[in-house]
């Protein structure tokens, strides 16, 4: 009774906060394979949300929606609503670069410019037409402080980004995109290529970001999503199967499927 | 003979032609450089460098032939360095996969095996004649770099496809879009590729003969080109023209010529090596 006491509590302080993200019906098609069906997912302001699921489940493809990312794939298909802050992101007229300037995204592996650390973290504004050095420094130290970079960094600002260790690399990726200042961070597994003290950083990180941020987090780390999630979406063969307070999820999963795979008994 | 010995037999005999294989060409380029650098090289003074054409071995310079060199040596990077980089920008960043562009990919293939004196005619006809350029520097450029687009264009693709896409996943990701990720992020990321390839391919285009031959630069030209439309000779006409004399005196000049050509060759060649080692260092993925 306890649980559902909490998880009406949690509720309540949910509710309080804008819907930042909504999938309504979204289902995608690569050519015949349909890997989305039917989503509908609210995301609020300000909170982190945790996608898991096997290999293959869907919850790259639905997290690469929100920015648009998917429409390099040449076969890629969409159907239903993708918003944010109740704006269709795939219509028509929306600007996709400056669609991304507001959803930021992180990836799987450190991916940092082969130029300076410094130009690495200016780069989204150099392309929005800042040139002018003063300002530029202002966002690049802003960034660094922001991914708890600055100290490490702050006397080689000029040495080449991958120099750097992967954990700093990984987080130079995220003062890049904090550079720019979106409102949505997209993390697609940023911590599986780091060790367990890069991790810890960056999961800390992201635990401070929240407060600014709307965060959706792909993981294949069950202990990762239990320790920095508000939320817990978990997806099986396209489907989403459950989508709860990642307390709830942990604790007490309604459905078998969620309970199976986050106890590891497949995937 | 059992098995055994007969392996090794063949072990043993493909080794030495292997290592017979090897050696040969070095040491035909060894015994070819030695004996011209003993022809020629006493020929190399100021006044062999500075002096203009003669009928007289012992005045005759190469001032008009060398700096004719270096003129279509400028002359064609700067005509055909962005074309042949576009293309390849175009290849591998913008084209559709589909039929027209496969059929365009073979047929710049197959450009690249064109012999050189086939551009020559090609060269003549449009450059000279039809765009009325004359036997200038200008035609003579145009039509070498026509001759080095498909190998600039190779060049440049594989630089590009050696950029990994991550790079270019980020970039998107940014917000920027597809020119300014070519151009702050896949270009500088392929520099050092590209310009070996278009190095390689100018230090090609210095050595040609036979199609500025057939555009009709002159072996006489008594004067250093000060404009593009000027008419020209470059080393290897000059060259080409000394050795045809029966004087054996000019065959001197013709060696100290090659070493001339040479050292410019193996010069471009030095700083194309010398850029595929830092490149290789600095991009390390």
């Amino acid at each position: 009774m306890s649980q559902n006491e909490s998880s009406i509590s949690f509720d309540f302080t949910d509710r309080a906060k804008k819907v930042k993200l909504e999938a309504i019906g979204a289902h995608v098609y690569y050519d015949d394979n349909h890997v989305l069906k039917d989503i509908n997912m609210i995301v609020r302001e300000n909170t982190i949300t945790a996608l898991i699921g096997p290999s293959g489940c869907g919850k790259s493809t639905f997290l690469r929606l929100f920015n648009r990312m998917n429409d390099y794939i040449d076969s890629f298909q969409l159907s239903g609503q993708v918003l944010i802050d109740s704006q269709d992101i795939y219509e028509r007229n929306v600007n996709v670069e400056n669609l991304r300037k507001n959803v930021g995204m992180v990836f799987q592996k450190p991916n940092p410019f082969p130029k300076s650390i410094f130009e690495n973290v200016a780069f989204g504004m150099r392309i929005r037409g800042i040139s002018k050095k003063t300002e530029l420094e202002g966002i690049v130290e802003d960034a660094l402080k922001n991914a708890v970079l600055w100290d490490e960094v702050k006397d080689r600002l000029q040495k080449p980004a991958l120099s750097l260790s992967g954990g700093q690399q990984q987080r130079l990726c995220i003062a890049r995109v904090l550079a720019v200042k979106p409102t949505v961070l997209l993390m697609d597994e940023p911590a599986s290529a780091l060790d367990p003290i890069a991790t810890a950083k960056i999961e800390e990180l992201i635990n401070v970001l929240k407060e600014q941020y709307t965060i959706l987090i792909v993981t294949h780390n069950m202990q990762q999503a239990s320790r920095i999630s508000d939320k817990t979406a978990f997806f099986y063969q396209g489907q989403l199967i459950e989508y709860e307070a990642t307390r709830d999820i942990f604790i007490n999963p309604r459905k078998d499927l969620t309970e199976r795979y986050i106890t590891g008994r497949f995937g | 003979m059992n098995r055994e010995i007969r392996n090794k037999v063949f072990d043993i005999g493909f080794r030495i032609f292997g290592i017979f294989s090897t050696f040969l060409g070095v040491i035909l380029i060894a015994i070819f450089i030695s004996s011209i650098v003993q022809a020629g090289f006493s020929k190399i003074d100021w006044n062999f460098l500075t002096g203009l054409p003669s009928r007289f071995a012992d005045h005759a310079g190469i001032l008009t032939a060398w700096t004719g060199s270096l003129w279509i040596l400028a002359l064609s990077a700067i005509i055909g360095i962005p074309v042949g980089v576009g293309a390849a920008i175009f290849f591998e960043e913008y084209a559709p996969k589909n039929s027209l562009t496969r059929i365009l990919e073979i047929n710049l293939t197959n450009l690249a095996g064109v012999p050189s004196v086939i551009y020559g005619i090609l060269g003549l006809e449009l450059f000279v004649r039809s765009f009325k350029m004359g036997s200038s520097l200008l035609a003579g450029a145009c039509t070498l770099s026509l001759l080095i687009l498909p190998i600039v264009i190779v060049a440049t693709r594989e630089a590009l496809r050696a950029v990994p896409q991550s790079i270019r996943q980020a970039s998107f990701s940014m917000g920027a879009t597809k020119w300014q990720t070519i151009w702050h992020q896949i270009l500088p990321a392929s520099a050092g590729g590209i310009a070996t390839g278009v190095i390689l391919a100018l230090s090609r285009a210095v050595g040609e003969a036979a199609p500025v031959i057939v555009i009709g630069a002159l072996a006489y030209v008594p004067f250093v080109a000060e404009s593009p439309l000027d008419d020209f000779t470059v080393l290897p006409i000059q060259i080409f023209n000394w050795v045809t004399r029966p004087d054996p005196e000019f065959i001197v000049n013709a060696s100290a010529g090659i070493i001339v050509l040479l050292s410019i060759t193996f010069l471009l060649n030095g700083i194309a090596v010398y850029l595929r080692y830092r490149w290789q260092k600095k991009m390390k993925w």
